[in-house]
This record gives C-alpha cells, structure tokens and sequence, in this order.
C-alpha cells in the first residue's frame, strides 16, 4: 500500500535524524501538531511584545532604551520567521493572524502577566526568556527542517535578550534599597509563571508523547523546568535575590534541585483567558489589527496598480 | 551666550528632535498596522534614539559640567528643550506618523550632508553615520507617502488630511536664532536657509507622486528654538522622565 509506504519513509527519516521537508509526505496528525506549535509560537513573540513595549517609552536611562528597542524589535522578527515557517505547512499568515484575534490560536500564557515596574523588564529578560532558550536549544534539533532553520537563527538572538534582562536585575540588586525590593517583587510575581511556561507536569501533557515519537520535542516538560531550575536558581544567589520556594533544596543525589509545585490551578486559569492580562493583549492585538487595515489595503491597492509583487 | 554655549545649544537642538520623534515612533512598537512595518518603525525609532544618545554625550562634553547624556535627557524641562515642533506632534494615525517623519527625514537628509564639512569634528562624524541612516529612513517613508497618496481613497483622503495639518509646522524646522547665526560664521553650524530650496524639491518631487496639494491655510506656527513648545511636549516628558526623576540617584 501506497500510503504505508510513505509512513515507513517518514519513520526511517526520522529514525536517522534527517529533517522533514515541506515538500515530504508527513502524517496529517503531525503537520496539524506543527501548525499548532510554531504558530503559537510565532503568536507569543508577537504578544511578548506588548508587555515589554510597555516600557519603551519609560525606560530610565537612554542606554536602556535602546537595548529594549533592540529586543522589542528582535522578537518581532521571530514571530516573522516562525510565520514563515508555519506558512510552509500550506497555512496563510492571514489564517494564522485571524485564528490569533478571534481566539483559536493559543500564545504562551506567560504574556499575560503585567509588567508593574521596571524590574520586570529585567525579570521578563532573565526568566522568560532563559525559560524560552531551554526549549528553543532543544528544538534547534527539531524534525521540521524550516522550524528548526527558525530556531537557529533565534537562539543566536535569545541569549543577548537572557543577558540584558539578568544585567538589569544585577544593577538594581546591588542598587538603592527601593531598586532591591522592586527586583525581589519582579523575581516573586515571575517565578512561577515561568517555570509554568515549560508546560503541564509529563503525566497531564496531552501533545507531549506524539510530540516526542515525532521528533519534535526531545525532552519533556518536566525535564527542561528542571535545567531551567538547576540554572537558575544560582544566578538568583549571584546576585543577593531569593527564590520565592520555601521547598527549594539542592538534591545531591540527583546533581539538581528539588522545588515546589506551581500553581496549576492558576496555571489553567490563564489558559482559559482569566489571566490579569488576557483581555487587554488580545483587545491591543485586535485595535492594531483593524487599525492598520486600510494601510494594508493602500498597500494592496498601491502594488496591484503597478502590478508589482509585494508581501504584506 | 558666548560660543561654547551657543556650541552646546545648538547640539542640545538636533539631539533633542531625534530623541522626541524616536519617542513618537516607538509608541508604535508592537502596534504597527503589520508586523514588517512594525519592525521597521521600531528600528527606525532605535536609529533615532541611538542618534539622541551620541549628540548628547557630544553636547555634555562641551558643556563641560560634568553632566552625563541622561542627565541632560531625563532632567531638562519642557523649556529646555529644543526639538522641533513638528517632531513632538503626537502618531494620530500612520498618515499622520509617515508624514511627521517624512518632512523630518527630508530635512535631516539635506541637513546632514551639509553637517558633514562642519569645523567640529565629532559633529561631522556623527553626520556621516546619522546621514547613513537617515538615507533609508527617507527612502522607506518617502515611499510609504507614494503608497498612500496613490493607493486608496481613503488612504489618500487620510494623508491629505495629515499633510494640511502638519505643514503649519515645516517653517519651524528652519527656525535659527542669533547664536546659531554666529556657529554658522564660525563654520560649526550649517545655514538653514541654504538647504531650503533642496528640501522644497525633495518635498515637492514626492508630493506630486503621491497626489498632494498644499493646504489653502499656509500659517507656519514657530517657538521650539526658544524651547516654545505645544502642549504635547510636556506629557511626552513626564512619561520619559518619571521613572529616571522618581530615583534620580540611582543607576540603572
Ligand atoms: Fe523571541
Ligand atoms: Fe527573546
């Protein structure tokens, strides 16, 4: 039979480690995982960006501001390439936006969390975004070649975002007494929504075991929030900050930490769009979004009159 | 005001601009009408804000007080500042940013080239580099005004309306007072007046490609040289400033 054919290629494929291509056979079930995946992928760049954009226009010193820019602008252009990366699995950005706004795609729930202060811009930096490069590293090696090509040229980008944002909470660490308490209450709020952003505990991941049969992920939820920990939990000590985890303790026998159970109550809660932040992301995504239409369209227009190609 | 003074204001003038419309523009960030020009808009704010942050390193040097770029940033007053008026006008909607930053980036454009050949050095540098940016930043919104002029009836409806409302603010970019007058004679400063005519046709080229007329009210508004500014000056510097002023001991 033809078909199982083609499922015995796909599976020596990714037996050897050789990359699905967009023009490969590949099961239905998994091209729907990918589409699923890199999009809210993709979507949580583009969100990501409002929480820090908040601060853009009052970052405390010029230096800063720039950085900031710098990394607003960098997430931007990954939400671009996973975009295109998505659009290779015969899906259209306008599909994947609309899906976004009318709420059938998914973001990362991490987003929608407030940047309060300052030190969250810094937190946002250390926490999110080192939470974001354990899974990333790993799907450097994931088996759709354009989402791992993606992927490469993120992480080169990831780890300035991971320094600027534990740069910020060293300065105001070692700052004034208010800097210091503005830096503990960042590390507080964001703890435990990012080491929530790895994903629900092996046993309650629904996607997980296609996910890693196909190659897509290669370590599990629970194994990268451990890494995370493992990683973090000494920067935090570097620096004169604490882990809010009253369970927190070094585990010699399995060269990690051991830490507390987040939240998952709270976890489900944002999911379900009752985070502090859901409404006011999507209504930003949404203005901006039919605010910006009849650019588009004079763009459109602009284009179709001189028949010329232009991607919107 | 003696030179150094006059020197140092005059710096504080072209700083100032870059930095309230890199502001403008990164009010955009994350809201862009699609995520290229998003992207784009944001860049163009860093260029900007990165420009700000070398002429006011520049003009803390020649002031010679011991102030830091972020001082002179995050510690002025609404009077002073001297940025251009039309610089500080808020986004309204992207008509309204691409023409804002159009008429700046013209002016820029002939600016710089002239800023080039000026008797301080670091001035001159930074021209190279700004001017650098500035090419693209021309071209990218110069090409935008095209778009919209000659894409939709709404689009042009919308630029039109834009271009009425912000001419009134063109002839202040010229505006120089008496010092500047003496920078000029002493080879640091460049003569508006002489780049005024290269500006009209950069403005006037464009115009016409994207379908514009001028407005039948021709009233030019002034003020900013002498750090006279509109109402929107001040709530800008709040936002900027509030968190540098809230600690103004601390580092960041
Ligand atoms: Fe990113
Ligand atoms: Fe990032």
């Amino acid at each position: 039979m033809e078909n199982s054919e083609q499922e015995r290629n796909f599976d020596a494929k990714l037996e050897r480690n050789e990359t699905i291509e967009p023009k490969d056979w590949m099961p239905d079930n998994y091209r729907k995982h990918l589409i699923r995946q890199i999009s809210q992928h993709a979507h949580s760049e583009i969100v990501g960006m409002l929480p820090e954009g908040n601060w853009i226009t009052r970052a405390p010193s010029l230096r800063r501001k720039m950085v900031l820019l710098a990394k607003v602008q960098d997430e931007g252009g990954h939400g671009l390439y996973l975009y295109s990366a998505a659009e290779t699995l015969g899906i259209t950005r306008e599909e994947l936006v609309s899906q976004l706004l009318t709420g059938k795609a998914k973001y990362s729930s991490i987003f929608n969390y407030p940047t309060l202060t300052w030190a969250d811009i810094g937190a946002i930096g250390w926490l999110v975004d080192g939470a974001a490069i354990m899974n990333q590293v790993m799907l450097q090696r994931t088996s759709y070649g354009p989402y791992a090509r993606a992927m490469v040229r993120i992480c080169k980008e990831e780890s300035f975002h991971q320094r600027q944002g534990y740069e910020i909470m060293m300065v105001l660490a070692k700052g004034s007494p208010e800097q210091k308490a503005m830096a503990q209450d960042a590390i507080n709020r964001w703890w435990w929504p990012s080491l929530m952003m790895f994903g629900p505990t092996d046993e309650k991941s629904p996607n997980s075991a296609n996910a890693i049969k196909w190659k897509i992920k290669r370590e599990s939820n629970d194994q990268l929030r451990q890494k995370f920990v493992n990683q973090t939990v000494p920067q935090a000590e570097i620096i004169g900050l604490t882990v809010p985890d009253k369970d927190l303790v070094w585990n010699e026998s399995k060269k990690g930490y051991d830490f507390g159970t987040p939240d998952w109550e709270e976890f489900y809660n944002v999911i379900a769009g009752n985070g502090p932040c859901n409404k006011d992301r999507l209504a930003a995504r949404t203005k901006a979004h039919a605010e910006g239409a009849w650019v588009r369209e004079a763009a459109q227009a602009f284009a179709d009159k001189r028949k010329e190609l232009e991607v919107i | 005001m003696n030179q150094n003074e006059a020197h140092f204001n005059y710096i504080l003038r072209l700083a100032d601009t870059n930095l309230v419309l890199g502001h403008r523009l990164s009010e955009w960030s994350g809201h862009g009408p699609y995520l290229e020009e998003d992207i784009a808009m944001t860049n163009i704010a860093l260029d900007m804000i990165g420009q700000a942050n070398s002429l006011l390193q520049h003009a803390a040097k020649l002031e010679g007080k011991g102030r830091t770029e972020d001082d002179l940033a995050y510690m002025r007053n609404e009077r002073e500042f001297y940025n251009t008026l039309l610089s500080e006008q808020k986004n309204i909607d992207f008509a309204f940013t691409i023409v804002r930053q159009f008429l700046s980036d013209a002016f820029d454009f002939h600016l710089y080239k002239k800023l080039e050949s000026s008797k301080d050095e670091t001035l001159a540098a930074l021209a190279v580099k700004g001017g650098k940016e500035v090419t693209y930043h021309l071209r990218h919104t110069a090409a935008w005004m095209e778009r919209l002029g000659d894409g939709t009836e709404e689009s042009h409806a919308r630029l039109q309306k834009a271009w009425n409302e912000l001419w009134a603010y063109t002839a202040d970019l010229f505006a120089m007072n008496t010092s500047d007058r003496e920078l000029v004679k002493a080879g640091i400063a460049v003569d508006n007046e002489t780049i005024k005519s290269a500006w009209l046709k950069t403005v006037e080229e464009v115009m016409k490609k994207a379908h514009l007329t001028m407005p039948a009210n021709t009233w030019q508004h002034s003020g900013s040289r002498e750090g006279k500014h509109t109402e929107h000056l001040g709530f800008l510097l709040a936002e900027m400033q509030y968190l540098h002023r809230t600690y103004p001991q601390a580092q960041w």
